[in-house]
């Protein structure tokens, strides 16, 4: 079984069957804050709700964002130390991939995926379907784009979805490698200057 | 279980920390700073900071389980620093801490990094143990707080900190003005080699008579930095030359006077003749010996734990976890976050009841 977790926009926390791709369960927070908060109880109960322990997971999925970056670190460090527990593998996935396989299978053939990424962005990317081994094409990767009307907006990322792109990931032993977050932005931060004057 | 094996994760501001504790037996001290990333800033910045914790937690962890030289499995229980602390850095801490705990099976407990600061000293092998009460003085570039230890699980108060800059910060401004890279600590330790401590007067903040009733035990060190910048720029405006080592040596001795008179002052008052010192700044020599010379005098007992305890570090919050669990006390439930203003007297955070 495979244990996915995403917090790029809400807390979303799944266990998907690594051989059929079937979503076990999922436990989901929409709030955009309190990851922190909610993270354990959400593990805990995707677990139950499979009716699976610790022991039954071999490998962990991480939506790597884009998002916001408080929040989706805090996904990213439980995933990794929920392998690092079991020694398994972490499987590190783009989380515009998930809501963008569930277009595909809708029948969207290029669906572009957009999500908030705060101060008037958004985040998007651009898919052409699925490859051979049923994992959605980027056409475009995650990039910001000035935030425009006319919705389209995802609003919600599923850890299930987010799951099944890993199980096809792992059947297909393609690992992704994509260690940093992405978080799409250089953190706030100014170079000092001058030290500033205090005399009158 | 008398000898809890704990795991203890901290990452409340630059350090990422983790610890092995066999109950007071320190089995890993594993680090990770992120002090070279904020140096260009100046001072930390807490995205930065944030950012790099996540980058060091799986690498951390795995070291620190092999330093121990112990299974995962045979752990009774993880710890995690629920704050005070950055909020954004104390997130990635609570996140891993509690998926790994769920991974484990095992129980969680949510503390309080000032009180961990307080166990670092338990963990000093081959003195003998803390006594308590005790005046502990904790001083790092987050923090400056004088607390009154009674009991390290139950009672802690908080009797005084700092009601603008931490001491740490200071160092790193004041640094700046003299042109002086960060962290400005150990760069002002060696700009005042040599130097005269008594050659400026710089003011000691809230030791006024009018200070005592409101302020005795508080520190604020903004006034400080801003009389040493002034100093030197009517040097500078006058044309002359700038007597570093004198700055840097007064600067400093107004820092140390006032953090040790204050905690000296707070032992006289509690009537316990014994001082903890804790927090990076303890890394400072001068104010190491100014605190045993003076302590000595007043006959308190000045208690310094190796310098890798005294930083930030995830042993401490293990240490802290396994006196907790040694009288007791539940695990903490799953629904805690982050908490950037966890008061001194919150030890443990969450426990279930
Ligand atoms: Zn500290």
């Amino acid at each position: 079984m495979i244990l996915a977790i995403d917090t790029s926009l809400g807390t979303t926390v799944a266990v998907v069957d690594r051989a059929t791709g079937a979503i076990l369960s999922q436990a989901d927070s929409e709030g955009t804050r309190g990851h922190a908060e909610v993270i354990g109880t959400l593990i805990e109960g995707a677990l139950e709700g499979a009716g699976a322990t610790p022991l039954d997971i071999e490998a962990v999925a991480a939506g790597m964002g884009p998002g916001p970056f408080t929040g989706l670190r805090i996904g990213i460090a439980a995933a990794r130390a929920f392998a690092v527990g079991r020694g398994i593998p972490v499987v590190p996935v783009v989380s515009h991939d998930a809501p963008a396989l569930e277009a595909i299978e809708r029948g969207e053939g290029a669906p572009t995926i957009t999500t908030d990424a705060r101060r008037r962005e958004h985040a998007v990317s651009a898919y052409a379907g699925v490859d051979a081994d049923g994992i959605p094409v980027r056409t475009t990767e995650p990039h910001l784009e000035q935030a425009c009307d006319g919705g389209g907006l995802t609003e919600r990322i599923s850890a299930g979805s987010l799951g099944r792109v890993a199980a096809r990931m792992l059947a297909a032993g393609r690992i992704p490698e994509l260690d940093e977050p992405l978080y799409l932005r250089a953190p706030d931060a100014k170079l000092p200057g001058a030290p500033k004057r205090v005399s009158a | 279980m008398s000898e809890p094996l704990i795991l203890g994760i901290e990452t409340s501001c630059d350090e990422t920390g983790v610890g092995i504790v066999r109950g007071r037996t320190l089995l890993a001290n594993t680090i990770a700073s992120s002090m070279d990333e904020h140096a260009r800033y100046g001072g930390v910045v807490p995205e930065v900071a944030a950012r790099a914790h996540l980058e060091a937690l799986q690498p951390t962890l795995e070291k620190a389980v092999a330093d121990a030289g112990i299974e995962l499995a045979d752990l009774d229980g993880i710890a995690v620093t629920s704050g005070p602390g950055l909020a954004g850095a104390l997130m990635v801490g609570v996140g891993a801490a509690k998926a790994l705990a769920l991974s484990l099976g095992k129980p969680l407990y949510a503390v309080n990094h000032l009180v961990g600061h307080v166990s670092a000293d338990m963990l000093t092998d081959g003195v003998e143990p803390l006594e308590l009460p005790t005046v502990a003085l904790l001083v790092s570039g987050g923090h400056t707080s004088l607390l009154l230890v009674r009991d390290i699980a139950g009672d802690v108060e908080l009797l005084g900190e700092t009601i603008d800059d931490a001491a740490g910060e200071a160092f790193d401004k004041v640094a700046r003005v003299l042109g002086l890279p960060y962290p400005g600590g150990p760069q002002i330790d060696r700009a005042a080699e040599g130097g005269d401590p008594r050659a400026i007067r710089f003011p000691r903040g809230l030791t006024r008579a009018s200070d005592r009733e409101k302020h005795r035990f508080d520190f604020s060190f903004s006034g400080l930095k801003t009389s040493v910048a002034r100093w030197v720029e009517q040097r500078e405006a006058a044309g002359e030359e700038i007597p570093r080592a004198d700055v840097a040596a007064s600067f400093r001795e107004a820092v140390v006077d006032v953090l040790v008179t204050k905690a000296l002052d707070a032992c006289a008052e509690y009537g316990v003749p014994r001082l903890l010192l804790g927090g990076g700044v303890i890394a400072n020599r001068r104010l190491r010996d100014v605190a045993r010379e003076r302590g000595a005098a007043q006959g308190v007992e000045v208690r310094i734990p190796p310098l890798d305890l005294c930083t930030d570090n995830g042993a401490m919050i293990a240490g802290l976890a396994a006196e907790l669990v040694a009288r007791g006390h539940a695990p903490s439930t799953l629904g805690f976050g982050a908490d950037s203003t966890l008061p001194v007297t919150d030890i443990q955070v969450a426990e279930r009841t």
